[in-house]
């Protein structure tokens, strides 16, 4: 799809190595993928435990830059993190996700971008990634449940993707959706949330250069349970408000609707900062249990930070805010 | 089949799924939240024996086998012995370091106070299950252990309240719950018209 958005193209940007690489990586999981489906969708889950991946797999996407701030903390293997998801989609236990993810498809993929930009319309994943260079990020994940990860993804800052659609001054929030398919999403066959999923970002939170979307982790393309392929991540937010598998962008004026904080606002805010001094309704969020490599299973347990450690990079974005109110 | 080998099968049945959990941590694969794991499945056994106790009543009338009554108070022992295993996992394993926050816990959070009340109320239960208490205690033995219809709500509670959405699977066993009650009461109206 030729669109506005990428003219005039520099010709140092058009199709990079990466991207081009990437496409072709695309094509070939999601053959993989339909072959998966073929095979059965019965007994994936022994099908992916007879192959477990390496704890660091071979990467796929070549060309990523080390971003310098990464995280040294031990990283939660690759094994762990596409197994133990939340992911309602596919499913509420942990290893749904994994298990009922089989029939989702991916590719193709295009994302409708609406509201108060200049911008606006429906277009291809390939063409919104043109001339966008990949980054390695090593992030916490910290989960409202109280667990946490340590996560390599692999993408590239929010901001420089919205500032491409020109939002107008009334675009003062950021609306996300997940892609609605319950042929292929067997979670979505049942009413657990008010389907599809969404989530928001107030504009700033938005174009803060910590704010990332990711297409891939530890190297490899988005497995389809951890939110293929275009997600959210919002390191100083808990793991809700990293939404996947996005399809749709919408600016906004008015706060837009969120799922869990609009299905249960005592226990979620529309926030949701990591904040151990606001306790759950029903747990205490001063503390999580780490999911990591090689962690002791007596020593599962570590603090929590404010802003998940992020505090020095966007406790400003809440000046003068009641802080009471940030969880 | 002689009481005795039946208790004996009863035995080694009941300690599979600690076994099996033990072997998991221990040598196999537990997952990735190991911690997590022990604690859930600990506490679904616990659930599960406490409605195998409460089955055994309406499960004898029904039958007519009255050698089930002879199970009962190692299907009782079994809900402690878990419930234990839940609640230490819990406070050794998950808090671990963190263990004052259980104070807090016990006392803010009403899933853990009503679960943590579930097990006290278990410990006389455990105490008084020997021969010698069942004749100290004469017809106040039955009259405490009724105490096993509160700690099984209480369980199941429990479990409710922990949910984020998905309340299928602590509903089913609300469901057994209302059930085994329902099978309890129902004979013994019949037996008042008559």
């Amino acid at each position: 799809m030729r669109s506005r958005l990428f003219d005039p193209i520099p010709s140092s940007d058009i199709t990079p190595e990466t991207v081009y690489l990437q496409r072709r990586e695309l094509i070939r999981g999601a053959a993989a993928g339909v072959a998966l489906a073929l095979a059965g969708c019965e007994r994936p889950a022994e099908a992916m435990s007879a192959t477990p991946p390496a704890s660091a797999p071979k990467p796929e996407i070549p060309g990523l830059r080390r971003w310098p701030e990464s995280t040294s903390e031990t990283r939660t293997s690759y094994r762990d993190l596409t197994q133990y998801n939340n992911f309602y989609e596919f499913g509420t236990d942990k290893s749904d996700p994994a298990e009922h993810s089989g029939r989702f498809r991916p590719r193709p993929w295009s994302v409708e971008i609406a509201g108060a930009a200049e911008v606006t319309g429906r277009f291809e994943l390939d063409d919104l990634l043109k001339g966008i260079a990949l980054e390695e990020r090593i992030y916490r994940l910290r989960c409202v449940e109280a667990w946490s990860m340590v996560v390599p993804w692999n993408g590239f800052p929010l901001a420089t993707l919205l500032r491409r659609f020109k939002p107008t001054s009334r675009a003062k929030y950021v609306a996300f959706t997940t892609v609605e398919r319950p042929a292929e999403m067997p979670g979505q066959r049942r009413n657990t949330l008010d389907w599809p999923y969404r989530e928001a970002l107030r504009i700033d939170e938005a174009m803060h250069p910590l704010t990332l979307f990711a297409v891939g982790v530890y190297g490899r393309l988005l497995p389809n349970q951890n939110g293929a392929p275009l997600r959210l991540v919002v390191p100083w937010k808990y793991g809700f408000k990293s939404i996947k598998s996005i399809v749709r962008i919408e600016f906004s004026e008015r706060q837009p609707y969120t799922s869990w904080s609009d299905m249960a606002a005592d226990e979620y805010g529309f926030y949701a900062n990591v904040n151990p001094a606001v306790d759950h309704p029903r747990w205490s969020q001063a503390s999580e249990r780490r999911i990591a490599e090689g962690a002791s299973i007596f020593k599962a347990r570590i603090a929590t930070l404010p802003f998940n450690g992020y505090a020095e990079q966007v406790a400003s974005l809440y000046a003068g805010m009641d802080p009471t109110t940030l969880y | 089949m002689p009481i005795a080998l039946a208790k004996l099968a009863l035995f080694v049945l009941c300690l599979l799924p600690a076994a099996w959990l033990a072997w998991q941590v221990l040598l196999g694969d537990p997952g990735p939240d190991p911690v997590e794991h022990i604690v859930h499945e600990t506490g679904a056994w616990t659930l599960r024996l406490l409605l195998l106790t409460l089955a055994v009543t309406p499960l004898r009338r029904f039958s007519g086998w009255n050698g089930l009554i002879r199970l009962r108070r190692m299907l009782g022992l079994y809900a402690f012995f878990y419930a234990t295993l839940h609640f230490a996992s819990y406070l050794l394993l998950d808090l671990g370091a963190f263990w004052s926050q259980l104070l807090t816990d016990i006392v803010k959070r009403p899933y853990i106070t009503v679960g943590f009340s579930a097990w006290l109320l278990l410990l006389p239960l455990a105490f008084t299950s020997t021969n010698a208490m069942m004749r100290r205690l004469g017809r106040h033995w039955q009259r405490l252990h009724r105490l096993s219809y509160l700690i099984t709500l209480l369980g199941v509670l429990h479990f409710i309240w922990l949910v984020k959405a998905d309340l299928r699977e602590p509903l089913l066993y609300a469901t057994l719950f209302a059930v085994l009650m329902l099978a309890r009461w129902r004979p013994r109206r019949l037996n008042h018209q008559s």
